[in-house]
């Protein structure tokens, strides 16, 4: 049986698939089923079987790698001197820090906004149209596309060549420009508009998923208020305004902290596009920088808990308001 | 029973997303093994050399690098040998991200049992942050000792202990042409730092563009541009020089490594000089090292500066020869008496001293492997510095130059001094300001005396 630890062959990884996959289904039929089986079980039990694995795990998997990241923000780039906030008063005072820092609240800024009202705006004007599926599916493509794809995509469709003679334009958008006349422009160089064509990426991927929600949400605004408005005289911007924005103000918040929480973390566009290079660099790209190639532990640990600062109160905020939308429904 | 078997489906969907990406963890690579013995004859081995391990049969090494597929494939075939004297079996492990997971691997007492570190700073880091390192056992000692030149042992060693062997070799005071432009337009192949200037001149003259460059590497972006700086540091302040510079007994900052930066600004940020066919002076910033000598192929440019591996980026069926397409003439010195050489290599350092893993070390050391290495490589892209290697095995013409330059007594070899210098500075901040050199047009000053800035205290 030594394939099942060393398994070579094409034959013997999926034959290792299927019993991994059989191991799973036995082991979580027995627990279901050990579960039902008694006729009342005490609540302590079912609480334990179906939550008690999940808090190990979560203890092991995150709350200990979060306070031990929070220890080694203390310590120096070997992690054996103990050193104070020196860490991170370097994050907050060096000039290249900080510009990470800006380009960081300029992506939590620009993302969630531009995202959020792209796809609010585009639900209203297809909500009810005949089109309105497939108007819908093109938006929500690009969700489907991986942070490192919709990276190399656009790393393509920003290709920089000079015009001249003998030399094939290869990027979409200096081919466009050099169709109306215009100089090829060097996108991913010049700071700072080259944070802001990172930024329209990641708007082209989130604007999709704000569509759905507040898509979803627009549908849901009871009938007899839309009727109710319409004989009050409500029309077109007016009804915009005074119905449906309020009426789905919970979704819309929702959908703005989440797609922020996503954006400060953001790491795979900039990591793929420049690699933090051109003044474009954002917390989690000089976290791992920092980290893992530069081989210190204590500065990118710092990093990290500084972006797990920054996250908190936006995912507090996002929790109350999904309870809140919950509690409409 | 609906939610029952509603739970089923969704656990069973679950375990396939955990499943298929269980096996890919250990593609080590066995599938190549197979077609080994279809390649050239090998030159034969003595196998005696590994007796004094013992028997070794059964046992495994392996192996974590940042060599990966299609040099991967010439690595593996040339441990066929060892494999068959020894009954050792090599696993074999490349990642592009080697340099960042090796010290995770490290730090998780996971460490693989031989790693082949591509800079010698990195080896100085390993040894300093963590025991893990062990010192190389006296076989391999005796090898180098042989086979190597002084220095390159001393590279592999740290604080007077010798750690790791030099594997390959890389010669990287080159410049690329093509000698069919070259000799249509009647020019000559400069000799001199003032016959190049020359020669860029006369091109301008001639209403062309003398170079192309590039220094994008994905997040390793600028590192060609720090082999410029360190080619002429090394021939405008000499050898000596050098070796303060990066062993900061001078700083970053001093004068004459300025200077060095002014002559490379003279070249690579000159608008008459660069960038032909990929933009201005700022493009050399966005243009991918691996492509920007390409447009010597079309005519755009006449020069590009670049190692001896750059050999395998020519698209394929490029005649690379002495009158072909593309080849490439030393990077001249000031004068035409010396012969600095810009080198660099990787270096085979063990995590472990079991037997098995000794004898692959001193196999890997040894002259037999550098000859062996030499066949399994038909396509050429490999030398090294070992004096045991029989140039004839080499594959191509183009190798067997890289390998006489770095054998040449008169030759003055000295590492990459970034990867000599710490890392914060030689892949952090000399990368990151050379960069800015070009992409935002700082000055020579300026990006000295950042990254003198970033120099680590201790």
């Amino acid at each position: 049986m030594d394939w099942l630890l060393h398994a070579n062959t094409t034959t013997e990884k999926l034959v290792l698939m299927v019993v991994a996959i059989l191991l799973f289904v036995v082991v979580m039929g027995v627990v279901l089923f050990a579960v039902d089986r008694p006729k009342n079980p005490p609540k302590g039990l079912v609480i334990g079987a179906f939550l008690g694995p999940s808090v190990l795990l979560l203890a092991f998997g995150l709350v200990y790698p979060g306070l031990r990241t929070i220890y080694t923000s203390f310590f120096d780039r070997t992690g054996s001197e103990y050193i104070g906030f020196d860490n991170y008063v370097r994050a907050f005072t060096q000039d290249s820090f900080q510009l990470v820092l800006r380009n960081t609240a300029l992506w939590v800024v620009c993302v969630p906004l531009v995202a959020t009202f792209l796809g609010l705006l585009y639900a209203v004007l297809v909500d009810r149209t005949r089109f309105e599926k497939i108007a819908k599916g093109l938006i929500f493509l690009p969700m489907a596309i991986s942070m490192v794809g919709a990276g190399i995509i656009w790393k393509f469709v920003y290709e920089f060549k000079p015009n001249q003679q003998g030399i094939q334009q290869t990027g979409l958008l200096n081919q466009l420009l050099v169709w109306v006349g215009f100089e090829p422009q060097q996108f991913l160089l010049t700071q700072p508009m080259n944070t802001f064509f990172l930024i329209a990426v990641m708007i082209w991927i989130q604007t999709g998923f704000a569509m759905t929600i507040l898509s979803a949400a627009i549908k849901a605004i009871p009938d007899d208020i839309v009727e109710a408005a319409q004989l009050d005289g409500l029309r077109g911007v007016g009804m915009f305004r005074y119905i449906t924005v309020p009426s789905i103000r919970p979704a819309l918040v929702v959908v703005v902290t989440t797609i922020a929480m996503g954006t400060l973390k953001v790491f795979d566009i900039v990591r793929t596009m420049t690699g933090g290079n051109f003044g474009t660099s954002v917390v989690a790209n000089e976290f791992y920088t920092q980290s893992f190639r530069q081989n210190n532990a204590g500065l990118g640990a710092a990093l990290a808990v500084i972006l797990f600062v920054f996250v908190i109160p936006l995912v507090v905020y996002n929790i109350r308001q999904l309870r809140i939308t919950e509690e409409i429904r | 029973m609906r939610r029952s078997s509603a739970a089923l489906a969704t656990g069973a969907a679950l375990a396939l997303v955990l499943a298929s990406c269980a096996p890919s963890a250990d593609d080590g690579g066995d599938d190549s093994t197979d077609d080994t013995s279809a390649t050239a004859e090998l030159p034969e081995i003595d196998c005696a050399a590994y007796d004094e391990f013992g028997d070794l049969d059964g046992t495994s090494v392996s192996v974590y690098t940042s060599i990966v597929e299609p040099e991967q494939k010439t690595q593996e075939d040339s441990y066929q040998p060892f494999e068959d004297c020894t009954g050792v079996t090599v696993e074999y492990e490349g990642s592009r991200e080697f340099e960042a997971q090796l010290l995770v691997r490290l730090k998780a007492g996971s460490a693989p049992d031989i790693a082949y570190l591509p800079q010698p700073g990195l080896l100085k880091t390993i040894v300093t942050d963590t025991d893990a390192a062990v010192a190389a056992p006296d076989a391999v000692a005796a090898n180098v000792d042989t086979y190597f030149s002084e220095s390159w042992k001393g590279y592999g060693s740290v604080d007077g202990t010798f750690y790791a062997a030099p594997l390959g070799a890389n010669m990287k005071s080159f410049v690329w042409y093509s000698p069919t432009m070259f000799a249509d337009a009647g020019y000559e192949v400069p000799t001199t730092w003032d016959d190049m200037i020359a020669l860029s001149d006369q091109i301008v003259a001639d209403g062309s563009m003398p170079w192309c460059a590039g220094i994008g590497s994905g997040d390793a972006t600028g590192w060609p541009a720090t082999d410029w700086v360190e080619d002429v540091v090394l021939r405008s302040a000499g050898p000596e020089v050098y070796d303060q510079w990066y062993t900061h007994e001078i700083p970053f900052n001093d004068p004459q490594i300025v200077e060095a930066l002014d002559d490379v600004a003279d070249i690579l940020k000159n608008p008459d000089y660069v960038n032909a066919g990929l933009g201005g002076v700022d493009s050399i910033a966005t243009t991918e090292w691996d492509s920007a000598g390409a447009p010597i192929l079309d005519g755009n440019c006449w020069m590009h500066r670049a190692a001896n591996f750059y050999q395998t980026q020519w698209p394929a069926g490029t005649d690379v020869s002495e009158d072909g397409d593309v080849f490439a003439f030393y990077l001249p010195a000031m004068t035409e008496g010396e012969k600095p050489i810009l080198g660099g290599g990787e270096f085979v350092t063990a995590f472990s001293d079991r037997p098995e893993v000794q004898a692959f070390q001193t196999y890997l050391s040894s002259a037999d492997w550098a000859n062996v290495k030499a066949v399994t490589t038909p396509d050429g892209g490999w030398v090294s510095a070992n004096n045991g290697l029989d140039t004839d095995n080499l594959a191509t013409e183009f190798d067997k130059l890289s390998a006489e330059i770095l054998a040449d007594p008169e030759s003055v070899i000295r590492f990459d001094a970034s990867d000599l210098m710490p890392g914060e500075v030689g892949t952090g901040t000399f990368w990151s300001e050379m960069v800015k050199f070009f992409s935002e047009d700082k000055s020579s000053q300026e990006v000295a005396d950042a990254i003198e800035a970033s120099w680590p205290q201790s």
